[in-house]
């Protein structure tokens, strides 16, 4: 007598179902990745979308309220504020992204190395952690910014140092656990090198708290780079900030043309709100201990 | 108990010590210093001048030179003179260190005050509409930018009551005090209020699953002595750590939100140092940014162990 086995009746989704079934338990991170997209998009083609040259002067717009000619309306320079704000969402998610991977990527490069090779490697750069921890984000990008002085590259530089810390001490903790498991020992007793494993296997089981961790800082970065150019410590001219154009406005404009204040803060706020919705969404998928 | 303490100090002091190398290393490796700013902006063209500017102000000596000095002033209780002011530091930075610790104070007030109550309800009416809309409020509350916020309440007020409190002189009560300084507390304590709310839910969730909150319901105790005296107890050690943590981040919010309000705090005044490249004040005003920190730091391991007994660091 012989048994025949029938096939699964259930074949394994595809990543196509996957998707579907993630974007159903997970409406507010899709619409944080809608809301991101918008801009990303906005980013790419904003020399294609924005309806007018956002460096173009012209006096007889000045300050024009919201309208048919100018749909946000028009600065104290004539210029056309939704093409400034288009414009300015490369600004801020070149900053944001760019600041985001460069910390995320040395905080974690750290962190590993930290955790790994651990004895006195491992003290010294914990103690760095801690003497940069020691100051508030945005007090130690002021410093670094005008330590290296003014301009789109340096405003990332500065921001991305001071999340190295935090993330080399998430890695740092995951590595500690990972590296004591059976299959890192197990690498180790085929004859892989250190630095192999290191890489090879613990590296990519860190890839989860990483990427949420990343997530979750975008929103800060496009806080913190928005503050630095209210400041008038950010991103320099002719590059079209929307923090810096809440700070030439803030002042003078305020009473009379409420516009220049509303839509570059509102623009600031939506695309913090998608990346705090997106990284959530990111939180519970990637790192279910955390979730609510 | 004791030697934790000890400890804590010396990696303090340790930690201090090479925030004040870092900021002072990366205040000299700017381009440009004082007198340059004072050539390119004054229109001062006499190469002698500027020599002796800079001589006067010491910064022709050697960088490790001018840290010793500074250093050796620190604990002298001298932190040397503001170039652009020309004044002592110390009685430049102590008159406005009140009106910060007021701003700040007031603003982790109402965080705490609209953060833990809020993140309770929450957690207890958790998945009805009441706690969606909170967490809406209090995502918003992460994305607002606080300078935003702040010029959004200015103009709001402006358009509504025609005027708003500003501070053009030293209020003469409490009440004067309060009425100047809630508006801008309000906006820079909404993001941490956020913070706070959330975790206080989560935090709350997780221990409303635990065993003994359902022995707590099962003996017939009420849910609000449930809720308060067994759930919020035990949930309140993650939101301690937040609110230590919040207090340094608060201090970026307390820089625009100052500059906005027209607030003559520390936080405003080390933007405005910042653009003079007035070295002097930048790294004492830094350095004193960093000793709350990590003095706050302390402050919130040590409430651990009175809010939570089971912790013992010493043991």
């Amino acid at each position: 007598m012989s048994i025949t086995l029938a096939k699964p009746p259930i074949a394994a989704p595809t990543w196509r179902a996957e998707l579907a079934h993630l974007a159903v338990r997970y409406p507010l991170g899709v619409a944080g990745a809608c809301i991101l997209l918008v801009f990303v998009f906005a980013a790419i083609f904003a020399g294609t979308i924005a309806p007018l040259d956002p460096f173009s002067t012209n006096p007889a717009a000045r300050l024009a309220p919201p309208g048919d000619a100018h749909l946000f309306g028009a600065d104290a320079m004539g210029r056309d504020l939704l093409s400034r704000m288009i414009h300015g969402a490369r600004i801020s998610l070149a900053v944001a992204l760019g600041a985001t991977i460069l910390g995320s990527g040395f905080g974690a490069a750290i962190g590993l190395a930290s955790g790994y090779i651990g004895g006195w490697f491992d003290l010294i750069v914990q103690r760095l952690t801690e003497i940069m921890q020691a100051l508030p984000l945005l007090v130690m990008a002021l410093v670094i910014t005008v330590s290296l002085g003014p301009s789109l590259t340096n405003t990332i530089v500065a921001i991305a140092i001071p999340l190295i810390p935090g993330v080399a001490r998430v890695i740092r903790s995951n590595v500690l656990s990972l590296r004591e498991l059976p299959f890192v020992e197990a690498a180790r007793a085929v004859g892989m090198g250190e630095f192999r494993v290191a890489v090879a296997h613990v590296l990519p089981n860190t890839l989860a708290p990483l990427i949420v961790l990343a997530t979750a800082q975008l929103g800060s970065t496009i806080l913190t780079e928005a503050s630095l150019s209210f400041l008038g410590l950010g991103v320099p001219e002719p590059y079209p900030s929307w923090g810096r154009m809440l700070s030439e406005s803030a002042a003078e404009y305020v009473r009379t043309a409420p516009w220049l204040v509303i839509f570059p803060g509102a623009a600031i706020s939506l695309l913090v709100f998608g990346t705090n919705l997106l990284g959530d969404a990111m939180r519970d998928v990637l790192d279910p201990r955390q979730r609510d | 108990m004791v030697a934790y303490i000890v400890q804590r100090l010396l990696l303090m002091v340790l930690t201090l010590f090479g925030v004040s190398v870092a900021i002072f290393v990366l205040l000299r490796i700017v381009p440009g210093n004082i007198a340059d700013i004072l050539f390119d902006s004054a229109g001062l063209i006499d190469p002698a001048d500027k020599a002796k500017i800079i001589s006067d102000l010491g910064l022709d000596r050697s960088i490790p030179v001018q840290y010793a000095q500074w250093i050796n002033g620190l604990f002298h209780g001298d932190l040397g003179y503001s170039y652009v002011s020309e004044k002592p530091v110390l009685d430049e930075i102590l008159p406005r260190i009140p009106i910060t610790a007021r701003l700040a104070g007031l603003a982790l007030f109402f965080s705490v005050m609209f953060g833990v109550p809020l993140g309770v309800i929450s957690a207890v009416r958790q998945n009805t509409w009441l706690d969606y809309g909170l967490r809406v409020i209090s995502l918003s509350g992460l994305s607002l930018p606080a300078f935003w916020l702040g010029l959004l309440i200015l103009m709001a007020f402006v358009r509504w009551f025609g005027t708003i409190p500003i501070y053009d002189r030293v209020p003469e009560s409490f009440l004067q005090e309060l009425a100047l300084f809630a508006i801008p507390a309000a906006a820079v304590g909404f993001r941490s209020s956020a913070l706070i709310m959330r975790l206080t839910r989560s935090s709350m969730l997780e221990v409303l699953r635990q065993d003994y909150v359902r022995t707590a319901r099962s003996k017939g105790m009420s849910e609000g002595s449930v809720t308060f005296d067994h759930a919020l107890r035990n949930a309140l050690l993650p939101v301690i750590t937040t609110i230590g943590i919040e207090t340094a981040i608060l201090f970026g919010g307390l820089i625009v939100t100052e500059t906005v309000f027209n607030i003559p705090g520390v936080a405003r005044f080390l933007v405005e140092a910042i653009r003079w490249r007035d070295y002097p004040m930048v790294q004492n005003l830094v350095m004193f940014i960093a000793i709350v920190v990590v003095t706050v730091n302390l402050l919130v391991d040590l409430t651990y162990m009175l809010v939570d007994p089971r912790i013992r660091y010493s043991e």
